[in-house]
């Protein structure tokens, strides 16, 4: 335990003194919220979806969480870098605990971030339908906040340098985010989106979200919260495995 | 304490260490010496659970490095050749995460983090983050974490590099302490001969992945047929300079057993 709280501990410690890349991180779904929210709302209202600041507020916060989680994650590749990672791997210490002190550091980054877009919603407009449902929507950004940096140490463990970040960042990140339902709603689209934002766990995270905050969802929010946990338990599996094979 | 029994490591075609054997008795002073790229930071990594071993077996401590590696760790500590700081702390936070990770008490880290920091004359930068420092500096950290564990075995690769004549007498004034008053084994591998006339008990060469000598400093000087080690080590090891080693040759190694597949 005391292994996980002070990897946790360096985590926050690092996030908190790089505060160009906080306000930094911020920016992107800033200018999502204004140039989607402002720029389809009239569009969206027409056809009768109601507010669209009401249905995108969610896929913003979930994409906060999605980027910085894995972002953090993947920080990963520079522990390996610039050699911390071989401090920590010969230390009596399990790599599940290395594992799990890097995963909810990085969960830990992304729900701040998350809160803070939040209140950038609220700002720009946004009423979540019910406080009482305030504690749910904050149990499925942790299910969100978890999986992704579980997800991003995982893809780290196998990658020796920063060459292959525009590759996360092209082919895990963007597709993850943009066929999720996080800027539109997932029911009626043609057959094959329809497959793949249902095999994209972001989009039951989105919808658990959508549920708590706007009151409108797809999904059960108990098969969302199951289809999270259980995608998170096996990335863990996978990313433990990983980390047994690392050799530095 | 360590028992290295025909070890083998492969990189693609290339054999960094070939069939390698060796002891070390608990409480020894252990020089590994070799010119660059000979295989001695590759065998520290198999030692030290980071790398596996292509063939072979090692023992450390009584535990078997290559099956049970977490009960291994238990049993030594390390100062790499290359930096392992995180450059966000501060000193004194490595410090203390080396400590937590080591299941240092707090009340022993407390007395110890200051004491190793003034050992090694940082203690008025303390606070400074890593990133500020000079490469001499991170050094020096480096040692000081190193040994702010009292592990059974220290492992220490090439920990001079780069440091002063006054921080290398502290050190290993240090080090001969640590090994007389609490029986650590010491493993160290170097390329300044008089810091092995001075510290080692027992010696061991390894050359083109392979030990072509081993025994007391006195044994290597005879075979070498001079009085001073560093006659003798260039007269067992040849005149020819080596390619360099570290990252850029492990690199190398590496592409080559990628390109194989």
């Amino acid at each position: 335990m005391r292994t996980i709280y002070i990897l946790w501990v360096r985590q926050l410690k690092r996030f908190t003194r790089k505060k160009a890349s906080l306000v930094g991180a911020l920016g992107q779904p800033v200018i999502f919220l204004f140039a989607f929210g402002f720029g389809l709302s009239p569009i969206y209202e027409k056809a009768g979806g109601g507010s669209y600041i009401q249905f995108i507020a969610p896929g913003i916060i979930a994409m906060t969480i999605l980027f910085t989680s894995i972002f953090t994650g993947v920080e990963i590749i520079w522990d390996k870098q610039f050699g911390f990672l071989k401090e920590t791997f010969v230390a009596p210490v399990s790599r599940i605990e290395i594992f799990l002190g890097k995963t909810l550091g990085g969960m830990t980054v992304a729900v701040i971030q998350g809160l803070l877009v939040f209140l950038i919603t609220l700002i720009a407009g946004f009423r979540p339908q019910s406080f009482a449902m305030l504690p749910l929507a904050f149990g499925f950004l942790l299910l969100v906040a978890f999986l992704f940096s579980a997800l991003g140490t995982t893809i780290a463990a196998r990658l020796d340098d920063m060459q292959s970040f525009p590759l996360i960042i092209n082919f895990i990140i963007q597709p993850l985010f943009y066929l999720s339902g996080a800027l539109f709603p997932v029911h009626g689209l043609v057959k094959a989106l329809d497959i793949i934002t249902k095999i994209n766990p972001l989009t039951y995270g989105v919808d658990g979200m959508r549920y708590a905050l706007s009151g409108s969802n797809v999904f059960s929010p108990v098969l969302s919260a199951s289809v999270l946990v259980g995608v998170s338990i096996i990335t863990v599996g996978v990313g433990l495995y990983q980390f047994s094979k690392i050799e530095l | 304490m360590i028992e290295v029994k025909n070890v083998t490591k492969k990189f693609g075609d290339f054999k960094a260490v070939d069939n390698i054997s060796f002891k070390v008795e608990s409480g020894e002073v252990f020089a590994f010496l070799g010119p660059n790229g000979a295989g001695k930071t590759t065998t520290i990594k198999m030692l030290t659970t980071l790398l596996r071993p292509t063939e072979g077996e090692i023992f450390l401590d009584g535990h078997n490095v290559i099956a049970d590696p977490s009960a291994t760790r238990r049993s030594f500590g390390i100062v790499f050749q290359d930096p392992s700081l995180d450059n966000e702390l501060t000193a004194y936070e490595n410090m203390q995460l080396h400590a937590v990770l080591y299941g240092v008490s707090k009340k022993d880290y407390l007395k110890r983090i200051p004491k190793l920091l003034e050992l090694v004359e940082l203690i008025d930068r303390k606070d400074a983050f890593v990133k500020n420092f000079s490469g001499g500096m991170k050094r020096r950290l480096e040692i000081a974490r190193g040994l702010l564990h009292h592990p059974k075995v220290l492992f220490l690769d090439e920990p001079t590099i780069g440091l002063d004549p006054q921080t290398r007498n502290h050190m290993w004034n240090y080090i001969h302490n640590l090994n007389k008053e609490e029986k650590v084994t010491i493993f160290f591998t170097t390329h300044h001969m008089e810091e092995v006339e001075r510290m080692a008990q027992k010696i061991a060469i390894i050359d083109n992945g392979k030990i072509i000598e081993y025994g007391t400093p006195e044994h290597i000087k005879k075979k070498g047929g001079s009085e001073s080690l560093e006659d003798a080590f260039i007269a067992l090891t040849g005149k020819q300079i080596r390619a360099e080693e570290g990252d850029m040759s492990k690199n190398l190694m590496r592409t080559a057993a990628k390109m194989m597949k």
